[in-house]
């Protein structure tokens, strides 16, 4: 029985389950509601919950369970100088096995005993049933593959049993402990607390996972490359080289990219912090409610627009032109027509990425600008100050901290930020302080070193995750304080 | 008041003008928020150094005509005042008038306290620091110091001005409130049900402080308590479904009011 079957046999059972449970609730109250503990739909979903949970988990663990098993029997009879060869050749030969018991399933009763008579003759075979293989089967792997093909046969009929056991098993204890003083509800809701639980671990694990996957490909690269070379080195040149060679290990500092990073950052907090927030302050402040409902939407457009599209910008509209006008500007002062800013540069990579945070600086500022009482904007108010005084003396003293941790929280947006700067800052990893000269990032590097044909052996691939694990400890913490912040603010208030 | 001509009515006013000096006029005085009408023509003079309780069932319009004399409805989206009104004989919805002018003339005490999130100094000085009212350090220091203890908090917080203003009990931030509000020198102070959010014996030190300040303030109140309406104030007014049922004085208006309604109200059958 395949296993979608099972999972409509086990569905039937559980509304079966279900119908029957509530049927019953419904006797045992004898037309009194009142004399249940939980109304009937809960005695119900209970019996269904009991009927369909048990047969999932005994479905969950067999299917991991099952192939290991089996994998472990079938390499278990390997003739022994297979076994004595290497892991690799192991896995090759299981590969194959599998691939004949597949093809065994198409065989007709004499093929089969035709292919058995003479193993030589298995390859053609199978390839005229669309089932190609690597190379002449030993004979071994013949009865191999038929114990496989046995063995999956026999496990999937036992799980089928063992599931509708479980299924009904379920169903009928859970239908048996049916009774008024029953109190179905708090276990129903019990179960959806768990779901709830198991909803909210996932994300977490998930981060656990992604965390610790990076950490392994780290430490493999720091066996290779010390750390604080990594860490304080200077000079970023990792030199690509052949697959297998290792004399030639590169160089790779850390800080050219860090530098890069922050000082694109800090260009475009430039110009998303001071446009943000005073679009912050006209939308909560100033704005009537017809420009707020059509000005804000508008706003929070930008942050909807992909960031692959705002490097495009940046590279054919915002570089071209910065280049251009530097040059005019040039020509102006000095008569000499020659460009000062690069198209490519940190200046350029900075707006275009400050343009994309305007939306988010606007938006968290505005929802904590709104977020002051209006109890104190009248306050001040009825005091005779102005708006804008009580911009400046009330509302803004009250809502920094809030604003601060925004703040934060768009830094380290800027600091993650990949396809603005892969497009528009460059690649040259360099120290300076020029901001018309191209620089790069840590993101841009990571993109760098992991395009194109890669062993996942050398320093020159690895680094991408030391830089990986670099930046999420960066912006980590960046979040971390940021939240810290916002949650003492928001206690002032409550 | 509908019994009498037009003619007469101006009259009577003009008679009672003669003897009595009101600090703000209201006349025929409307209030719309969108398309619903909040006030109806509403006729009410607010005389000096007097206390007026506005009284009336929730929604009957008074802390609507009450932020009418500031113009705090001026903040609220979509609300619209027709009719006049005066402040010693100023229009003050005159387009020439300053509102920021306006609110200082005529403070405002609100129904939650509403300190800022600073110390109890710069509370005080919050007003004062904006309208330049004082040079030097000292001059604040004596204006903050005047103000509370107007207030009757100086002795409670003299030794703590430094600390934050929202740390204070609660009918201490709203003494807080009128010492920020007194700060600015107003003539006429508005409040909104000032001790709706207090204890009883938190109240009783506001009703003492309202009855104190009428020496130097024309005060407005509105107050949900009869009992307080009628410990506070000189003259009451009440209000019913926006309209203005009655005015008169205090001592008459829970004895022997003109308005079956008032009647009602007072002995509590509706509202």
């Amino acid at each position: 029985m395949s296993i979608s079957f099972l999972l409509l046999i086990i569905a039937v059972i559980g509304v079966a389950g279900y119908l029957f449970g509530s049927w019953r609730a419904n006797a045992l109250a004898g037309g009194k509601l009142s004399s249940l503990h939980s109304r009937p739909g809960y005695y119900g979903s209970f019996v269904a919950i009991w009927s369909i949970l048990p047969a999932l988990v005994v479905i969950l663990v067999w299917i991991i369970a099952s192939p290991i098993y089996i994998s472990s029997t079938v390499r278990g009879g390997f003739p022994e100088e297979v076994k004595a060869t290497s892991q690799a050749e192991q896995n090759l030969a299981y590969n194959m096995i599998g691939a004949i018991s597949r093809g065994l399933n198409t065989l007709s009763a004499q093929e089969r005993e035709a292919m058995f008579q003479d193993s030589a003759t298995a390859r053609t075979v199978l390839a005229a049933k669309g089932v190609p293989l690597a190379a002449d089967p030993a004979p071994y792997m013949l009865t191999s593959a038929d114990d496989l093909n046995r063995m999956t046969q026999a496990s999937s009929t036992f799980l089928s049993i063992l599931v509708i056991i479980a299924a009904l098993a379920g169903a009928f204890l859970s239908y048996r402990a049916i009774a008024p003083k029953f109190r179905a509800r708090n276990r129903v809701e019990g179960v959806m607390l768990v779901s709830l639980i198991a909803a909210s671990s996932i994300a977490i694990l998930t981060t656990v996972g992604i965390v610790a996957s990076m950490a392994t490909e780290a430490i493999h690269f720091f066996n290779m490359v010390p750390a604080w070379e990594f860490f304080f080195g200077t000079t970023w040149d990792p030199r690509f080289a052949a697959a297998g060679a290792t004399a030639s290990a590169g160089q790779f500092g850390l800080i050219p990219l860090l530098a890069g990073t922050l000082y694109i950052g800090f260009v475009a907090m430039l110009v998303a912090v001071p446009v943000g927030l005073f679009a912050a302050i006209y939308m909560s402040e100033y704005a009537s409610r017809t420009v707020r409902s059509i000005a804000k939407p508008l706003l929070e457009v930008l942050a909807g627009i992909p960031t692959i599209v705002y490097g495009f910008f940046a590279l054919i509209t915002v570089g071209p032109f910065l280049r251009d006008i530097s040059a005019q500007l040039n020509g102006l002062v000095t008569g000499n027509y020659a460009s000062f800013i690069q198209a490519q540069s940190v200046l350029t990579a900075g707006i275009v990425m400050g343009i994309m945070l305007i939306p988010y600086v606007s938006s968290l500022s505005d929802d904590i600008i709104t977020a002051v009482p209006r109890a104190l904007r009248d306050g001040s108010l009825g005091l005779g100050a102005t708006r804008s005084e009580t911009i400046k003396r009330v509302i803004m003293p009250a809502a920094l901290p809030g604003v601060v941790g925004a703040l934060l929280m768009t830094a380290s947006r800027a600091i993650g930020e990949t396809m603005i700067v892969v497009l528009a800052a460059g690649v040259a990893a360099r120290m300076q302080l020029n901001p018309f000269e191209p620089m790069t990032t840590v993101t841009v590097k990571i993109v760098n070193q992991l395009t194109g044909d890669l062993e996942f052996t050398s320093p020159q691939t690895l680094v991408a995750f030391a830089l990986g694990i670099t930046l999420f400890a960066i912006t980590l913490c960046l979040n971390i304080y940021a939240l810290y912040i916002v949650r003492k603010y928001r206690e002032q208030y409550e | 008041m509908n019994m009498m001509s037009e003619a007469a009515v101006e009259k009577a006013l003009d008679r009672q003008m003669n003897d009595i000096s009101y600090k703000m006029i209201g006349k025929d005085v409307s209030v719309y928020y969108g398309e619903k009408r909040a006030l109806y023509d509403v006729n009410l003079n607010v005389r000096e150094n007097t206390v007026t309780a506005l009284i009336g069932p929730s929604g009957c319009g008074k802390s609507t005509f009450l932020r009418t004399l500031n113009r705090m409805n001026d903040t609220i989206d979509g609300c619209r005042v027709t009719g006049r009104i005066t402040l010693d004989s100023d229009d003050i919805y005159d387009p020439n008038i300053d509102v920021v002018e306006l609110r200082a003339r005529v403070g405002m005490v609100f129904q939650k306290p509403n300190p800022f999130p600073k110390s109890i100094y710069e509370n005080v000085a919050y007003g004062p620091r904006i309208h330049g009212l004082a040079k030097a350090k000292a001059d604040m220091d004596a204006i903050v110091e005047q103000s509370l203890q107007k207030a009757g908090l100086w002795n409670e917080v003299k030794d703590r001005l430094h600390e934050g203003g929202t740390g204070l009990s609660g009918g201490q931030q709203q003494r807080l409130c009128i010492a920020r509000a007194v700060a600015v020198s107003p003539e006429v102070i508005l409040m909104d049900e000032p001790c709706s959010a207090l204890d009883p014996i938190a109240t009783a030190k506001v009703e003492e402080l309202i009855h104190e300040l009428r020496t130097n303030f024309t005060i407005v109140i509105v107050t949900h308590s009869m009992q307080q309406a009628a410990r506070v104030s000189q003259r009451t007014a009440m209000f019913h479904l926006g309209n203005l049922v009655e005015e008169n004085d205090t001592d008459k208006m829970f004895t022997n009011p003109d308005d079956q309604r008032t009647q009602d109200y007072i002995m509590g059958r509706f509202g």
